[in-house]
């Protein structure tokens, strides 16, 4: 039984808000210079103050970082809310769209999408949208099946039976596709923001929205199910609703994600746990910490995807596993009693 | 177990007549007693055995190794390729190959080496206060393996871009192009590894009933744990060596064997059998396939056994 424990005493979230928004600024600013072409943060910032079209590097600057660097910031926030939303739904830590195959039903729903030649990023979405939704709702239900209240590590297992499998299906999709297709997509499908600019960036930010209000929205219904489903019973809390809502967030907010930057996994799962520390389990400050924590996280690992292996770059979703996994491994340690 | 023997030299023989030269059943055999023409001897000696060999070495091993894991982790879904070993044994080659590039036996012993280094590594995550939880194996594996997928990734994008896509062929787990040496390492590790297992399959029998009640037969409970999985993880180390990664043969291997004559001890020799009529069987389905649609087996193997894994988890009631 997971029961997030309320931890009194660090209590400033306002303190939290601005360390968090102060990092943002500063990555943000990194992510500007940072790159393939190292661009002095002076320039990068005269690029946005003082425009030259004539200057290449402020065009890089322009047309390629700044779009890539608010895109990571959406992506990591409508993970780190759908992760959040996740472990209070499902009341497991170890839940997140990433592991429990959520993203990877969407990332093969686009790979779908691709094949067949579609190119708008509103339809690819609503193909990650059905492939989200499809992989979300059969984890839940292959997790929750036949044992009473929920088995932690039995939902981790079909997520990841589903995540291998799926990304076996892109793969062999993508092999018998195009050559075309094969390049613009073999970056994506390991979650990578390279290259990912305007197109996607209007598409992404009204649905990541939607998701947000949604999500925020249902704070209070997040707290009483934290308290048990009888508790909440009592207090009026439809179960149904509550779940069919959390869905529909989930997959408007892990579908969004993964359509603009692909399958990205362990930001859902490292940001809610980190605001949870930061703030405690109330969900009306945790969902938005959860967010920008997630934001964050994301950020960085873009960033550091971009300096690792200069010139070349490693998608963010594998930065992400290196950082995240062993954050992962430490939770099912302290979740999973020995011989359980 | 006979009928298994059966399919399986069936298979071999369809499967040694397959390819581009089609030949019959009784064409196989005679270049087998080596009475056929030059030609059909040609293609079997060099190039059909060993592949056929390497299917059957690989399937073996991994059902042998798989049906040892399920018993170990107490859990049907506890299998090399979930646990994270054979993604470990994968780093170790692709760093090989990226890093060094020192040829094909040096990727092999990579393989192997970080395959046990892996094992080590989830065993201690996962030991807890003198034993090993199996759901925490299994979830502490998963981990891990995500992270060293990561670490793949990583080193592909590292390396330079002829060694990555060589790298990258090896990833998708092949049975194409394989040599005589291929299939002796694997069924070499197969002659020394498959009695150990067998030895200790009686304490793995009594261990599935519960740590105290194997002690209390004499059993030492993490002594047989240790032994069983560093074999095993040899085991499907060689597999991954000799063909790359093929994901979830071990598991379903396992699974489907207990199905079949129940589960009364750990069947090694069964499994092992299933693994290899499994994999040679997939092998030759795949050669049937339109060329445009010819898919590394690997691959194939990850999307059947995705979907068996989750038929699994319909089926299995949570073992606690």
């Amino acid at each position: 039984m997971f029961q997030p424990r309320p931890t009194p005493g660090r209590r400033a979230p306002l303190l939290w808000w601005a360390a968090a928004l102060a990092m943002l600024c500063i990555l943000i600013a990194c992510s500007f210079a940072v790159g393939s072409a190292s661009i002095g943060l002076r320039e990068s910032l005269r690029a946005i103050t003082d425009f030259d079209p004539s200057n290449t590097e402020h065009l890089l600057v322009h047309e390629l970082r700044i779009p890539r660097t608010f895109l990571a910031m959406l992506v990591g926030a409508g993970l780190g809310l759908s992760g959040a939303l996740m472990q209070s739904l499902t009341r497991n830590p170890l839940a997140e769209p990433g592991l429990l195959g959520v993203n990877s039903g969407a990332a093969f729903a686009v790979a779908i999408a691709i094949t067949l030649g579609v190119i708008q990023p509103a339809v690819l979405m609503l193909f990650a949208f059905i492939g989200a939704g499809a992989s979300a709702i059969a984890v839940f239900v292959l997790g929750q099946r036949s044992t009473r209240g929920n088995d932690l590590s039995r939902m981790v297992l079909a997520g990841a039976g589903l995540s291998v499998m799926l990304a076996a299906a892109t793969t062999i999709l993508i092999i018998g596709g195009t050559s075309q297709n094969q390049t613009k997509y073999a970056s994506w499908a390991t979650g990578s923001l390279q290259g990912r600019g305007y197109d996607v960036l209007p598409a992404t930010l009204v649905v990541i929205l939607i998701g947000s209000v949604l999500a925020l929205g249902m704070s209070r219904t997040l707290d009483a199910l934290s308290l048990g489903e009888d508790s909440a019973k009592a207090l009026g809390i439809s179960t149904q609703r509550a779940w069919a809502l959390g869905l529909l967030g989930i997959v408007l907010l892990s579908g969004a994600a993964t359509a603009a930057a692909g399958p990205i996994s362990f930001i859902g799962l490292a940001a809610p746990h980190a605001a949870r520390m930061l703030v405690g389990a109330g969900h009306q400050r945790l969902l938005p910490l959860s967010m920008a924590l997630g934001a964050l996280a994301l950020l960085i690992a873009d960033i550091l995807g971009r300096i690792l292996v200069r010139p070349d770059e490693v998608g963010a979703g594998a930065m992400s596993a290196l950082i995240g996994a062993p954050l992962f491994i430490l939770l099912a340690r302290r979740m999973l009693k020995a011989g359980s | 177990m006979i009928t298994l023997g059966v399919l399986l030299c069936v298979l071999a023989i369809v499967a040694l007549g397959t390819g581009t030269i089609r030949l019959s059943p009784p064409e196989v055999l005679h270049a087998l007693t080596g009475r056929g023409s030059q030609r059909d001897l040609l293609v079997i000696g060099s190039i059909r055995a060993p592949r056929v060999l390497t299917a059957i070495g690989v399937g073996a091993a991994l059902g042998a190794a798989g049906a040892s894991f399920q018993s170990i982790a107490r859990n049907p879904l506890g299998s090399p390729d979930i646990i994270g070993f054979t993604t470990g044994a994968a780093t170790g080659a692709v760093a090989q190959i990226v890093v060094f590039n020192a040829g094909a036996l040096a990727t092999a012993g990579a393989a192997m080496a970080c395959g046990l280094l892996t094992a080590g590594l989830v065993y201690l995550l996962s030991y807890a206060g003198a034993r090993t939880g199996g759901q925490r194996l299994v979830i502490v594996g998963i981990g891990v393996s995500a992270m060293l997928s990561a670490a793949n990734t990583l080193l592909l994008a590292k390396g330079d871009a002829e060694l990555a896509a060589q790298a990258n062929l090896w990833l998708t787990g092949s049975l194409g192009g394989r040599s005589w040496s291929d299939a002796l390492l694997v069924l070499l590790a197969l002659a020394f590894l498959l009695p150990v297992l067998l030895w200790h399959s009686t304490g793995m029998t009594l261990l599935e009933m519960g740590d105290d009640a194997a002690r209390a037969l004499g059993v030492g409970a993490e002594t047989v744990r240790r032994v069983t999985i560093f074999t095993a993880v040899c085991l499907s180390a060689a597999a991954t060596a000799a063909a790359g990664p093929v994901a979830f043969v071990a598991l379903a291997s396992g699974a489907i064997i207990r199905q079949l004559i129940g589960s009364r001890n750990v069947p090694i020799v069964p499994a092992a059998l299933t693994g290899a009529v499994l994999l040679l069987g997939c092998d030759v389905a795949l050669q049937q396939l339109p060329m445009q649609w010819q898919m590394p087996i690997g691959m194939a193997t990850a999307l059947g056994g995705g979907l068996y894994l989750l038929f699994l988890l319909t089926r299995a009631p949570a073992r606690r």
